[in-house]
């Protein structure tokens, strides 16, 4: 889904997605807030060229700025494997892989785990170096609520990818 | 007393020259996120693992620095490129300063 086809949130139009489909009027609040939800989504996956610090709340934003300054932050090259519904948020499996051939010139320096709905917004940092020799990451983390997680991948070039996943939780993280 | 204990290592015992091979670390920690009452609704003071580290050959391979969204008992998995035969070092250390290390050996050949 890209932002220039994204049926659910027009620049031009001022139609809502309710209201093409003649359900509800596009000032519902629920359908504001699912327009949110999915203007989050849209920017965090669909756009080329992203700040993530812009698409979400405050203190993720302000934490992002203080890792990566004014850095842009690119949507690619990093992948996310997280279930889509997890039944126990204080133990949830991930996986991070980045596209990179761990040279000496071209490695990941740092892969940083985001979560905007947890009580602090990060999760863990993890530094690698070419003797890692493959840019993949496994670990176990807390999900406090069914929310976007964010993996943003720091290069040895000075360049930023991120990625964003959507995990479903049943069961809060224990003691978040 | 320290809560840290029972670090759990899994590296090969052997790997050829060049070969990126798997590590995987879990320590037992209760990673007391801060944010939790008690009984009778005083906070819980935070004590969480700060830092993990893994050396090999005289090189960092993978260091991690842990916020309390990690879960009890934390655990990695990541890889490393077998140089020389030799070991692998693993530090983690908690917020109040304890820490464990555990050390495993790999062989390289050719």
């Amino acid at each position: 889904m890209t932002a220039a086809s994204n049926p659910f949130f027009p620049s031009s139009s001022r139609r809502g997605p309710g209201a093409a489909r003649g359900v509800v009027s596009s000032n519902d609040p629920p359908l504001a807030a699912r327009r949110r939800a999915l203007a989050l989504l849209a920017g965090s996956l669909g756009l080329l060229l992203v700040r993530p610090a812009r698409a979400t709340p405050e203190e993720l934003a302000k934490v992002l700025r203080e890792l990566f300054g004014d850095n842009p932050v690119t949507t690619g090259k990093v992948k996310l494997e997280l279930p889509k519904l997890a039944e126990n948020g204080a133990v949830v499996p991930v996986t991070v892989v980045v596209d990179s051939p761990m040279s000496e010139q071209d490695h990941v320096k740092s892969v940083h785990l985001f979560a905007e709905k947890n009580p602090q917004p990060r999760i863990v940092d993890v530094y690698l170096t070419p003797y890692s020799g493959r840019a993949r990451v496994a670990s176990r983390i807390r999900i406090a609520d069914s929310q976007h997680i964010l993996a943003v991948a720091a290069l040895s070039d000075g360049s930023l990818w991120s990625t964003a996943v959507q995990v479903e939780i049943t069961v809060a993280g224990c003691g978040l | 007393m320290s809560w840290l204990a029972n670090p759990r290592v899994r590296v090969p015992e052997r790997a050829k020259r060049g070969e990126v091979f798997e590590i995987r670390a879990m320590v037992d920690h209760p990673m007391e996120s801060g944010f939790r009452l008690d009984n009778v609704g005083k906070p819980i003071t935070r004590n969480i693992v700060q830092s993990f580290t893994c050396t090999y050959d005289g090189h960092e391979v993978f260091r991690a620095v842990l916020h309390p969204a990690v879960s009890t008992n934390p655990y990695f998995l990541f890889y490393a490129v077998a140089s020389n035969s030799g070991e692998l070092h693993f530090d983690w250390t908690d917020d109040q300063g304890d820490s464990v290390k555990h050390v495993a050996r790999i062989e390289v050949e050719g």
